[in-house]
């Protein structure tokens, strides 16, 4: 079994497309052009990637995303 | 004759609690209330009648909710449950007719796609507004006074028109517009619930003459434009665009009296709230001079130039962390969220905390007594800019009662843009000046007898150059 330190979640009804989180990790986070969504690529990111998806859930302008860390 | 207080009450609405009354003479229900003391009204729904109670706004009830799972239902239920386009009547005669309050989801997330509020733009709003800053305090002296509600109401027009209609109209824009916009803002009487149009209210004739003065002030701006003739694409803005715009027989689409709405319109979200959120977080700065020393030092350190080879700038570093100022920028929107209330209107019946809400029901939920809800924020009047450090982080732990911005979907879709306006303001002027206040700290409060709560005048500060700056 695998533990995981870092789950990511995207509320896909909150986001509003404004697309910051891909600047701050383009490998957890892509964008479903025709809906217009958040995709999470990636919900277990490497260790190496937890101050970006920290900026990312910090900054989303839509208060969309979130992190559980352990 | 008996009288109960389930008599005001439209069907179906006995079960949910209303709240008391100050003004229990007054026949528009608590009108009289809402338009004396509103934060007074709000808080005292949830404190007699908790996450769900119930006020008379003339001829209409309102079912306010608060705490964090009746607002989560609120701010989740799509439009086709809760609309917000009739809840608010006071902006029609701002607007004009036709001029919508706010669009759908879909229609918001288009815009962002196209226009002005788009990531990539920011960069370009980050310098503009650099630049309009210290326009704005290029006439200052090495040390002076100015009155906060009128100096960044004024800077937030012209940051606002500047990014949302484009340099060149903002070119055309000064003071007098800037003092016409603030009597519209100031035209928005909740005595609109009973008549946006009542005869012989003060505030409603200054209202409509300045609306009127804007569509002059946009007019003559428009026939400026129309005697120069076109110009090269790159020099076209919003105004170029709408007035190029023809019908089959040659007239324009748009007329003068339109765009003026439509300016208004775009403008509107971003400058009492931008203007309103500036002048409390230097209040609150004043209040705390641990803080305001320790964002100081802060910024000194961001835009320092310690080997000469050029320091960061300031519409690069907006864009991005600045902890210590980010921090207190949102402890002031909890405190002081520029809006109070935020109304919908039930399409549907629609159960929240546990009571069924029926169809034509006004719906609201309140920024002000969510953000102060002890509970989720410990000592809720404290301002306490450590809650928002690792590991409280008091917003992302409450998304649905740290509310400044409201939540969901229709979550302010400029928050961004204010926050790096925010940034870029204050970056400008904590570095170049140092405040102190010129009057008794509890005579700063906002005047609240309005829907659009404005920095209460005077409110006046002294700014000295700091040394060596």
């Amino acid at each position: 079994m695998t533990v995981h330190s870092m789950t990511v979640r995207a509320d896909t009804d909150l986001c509003q497309g404004h697309q910051l989180c891909q600047g701050e990790a383009p490998t957890v986070f892509g964008f479903d052009e025709a809906a217009d969504r958040v995709v999470l690529l990636d919900d277990h990111p490497d260790e190496s990637l937890r101050a970006d998806v920290r900026t990312a859930v910090k900054y989303c302008p839509a208060m969309a995303l979130s992190l559980e860390e352990s | 004759m008996t009288v109960s207080t389930s008599s005001t009450a439209g069907d179906g609405l006995q079960h949910i609690q209303e709240v008391s009354r100050r003004f229990p003479d007054s026949s528009h229900g608590h009108l009289e209330d809402l338009r004396d003391d509103p934060i007074d009204l709000l808080h005292r729904v949830r404190a007699e009648c908790g996450d769900i109670g119930r006020f008379r706004l003339a001829d209409r009830d309102v079912v306010l909710v608060s705490g964090a799972e009746a607002n989560e239902v609120f701010f989740r239920a799509p439009d086709e449950v809760l609309d917000q386009a009739e809840a608010y009547p006071f902006m029609t005669p701002i607007f004009g007719q036709g001029v919508v309050f706010d669009t759908t989801p879909e229609q918001r997330q288009e815009a962002l796609k196209n226009q002005a509020l788009r990531g990539d733009m920011m960069r370009g709003h980050a310098a503009t507004i650099e630049h309009e800053i210290r326009e704005m305090v290029s006439g200052w002296e090495e040390s002076g006074e100015i009155e906060m509600h009128d100096f960044f109401a004024e800077l937030t027009i012209y940051t606002t028109s500047a990014c949302l209609i484009g340099k060149p109209f903002r070119a055309e824009l000064d003071s007098r517009f800037a003092a016409a916009y603030h009597n519209l803002e100031r035209g928005t009487d909740a005595l609109a619930y009973v008549d946006p149009y009542l005869e012989g209210v003060e505030s409603f004739r200054l209202r409509d003459e300045a609306r009127a003065r804007l569509v002059a002030l946009v007019s003559a701006v428009i026939d400026k434009r129309e005697a120069r003739g076109t110009v090269a694409r790159e020099d076209r803005d919003l105004l170029d665009v709408l007035i190029s715009l023809k019908n089959p027989d040659g007239s324009r689409h748009f007329s003068a009296d339109v765009i003026t709405g439509m300016f208004i319109s775009m403008m509107f979200a971003g400058h009492h709230t931008s203007s309103g959120t500036a002048a409390w977080t230097l209040i609150e700065l004043l209040r705390h001079p641990d803080v305001m020393a320790g964002i100081v030092e802060e910024l000194d350190a961001l835009y320092a130039d310690p080997d000469g080879s050029g320091a960061v700038e300031v519409s690069f570093q907006a864009l991005r962390s600045i902890p210590r100022l980010e921090a207190a920028l949102k402890e002031t929107l909890r405190l002081h969220p520029p809006l109070i209330l935020l109304l919908r209107v039930a399409q549907q019946d629609i159960e929240i905390g546990g009571h069924v809400v029926p169809a034509g029901t006004m719906v609201g939920a309140s920024p002000r007594v969510s953000n102060r809800i002890a509970e989720d924020f410990p000592d809720p009047d404290a301002f306490d800019p450590g809650r928002y450090l690792d590991p409280r982080q008091e917003d992302l732990a409450n998304r649905w009662t740290w509310i400044p911005f409201g939540a969901g979907k229709h979550r302010c879709v400029g928050n961004a843009f204010a926050m790096m306006q925010l940034k870029a303001i204050f970056s400008v002027l904590l570095r170049d000046y140092e405040f102190e206040m010129t009057q008794p700290s509890e005579s700063y409060r906002d005047d609240t007898s309005k829907m659009v709560i404005q920095l209460a005048r005077p409110a006046q500060v002294r700014y000295r150059r700091r040394a060596g700056r």
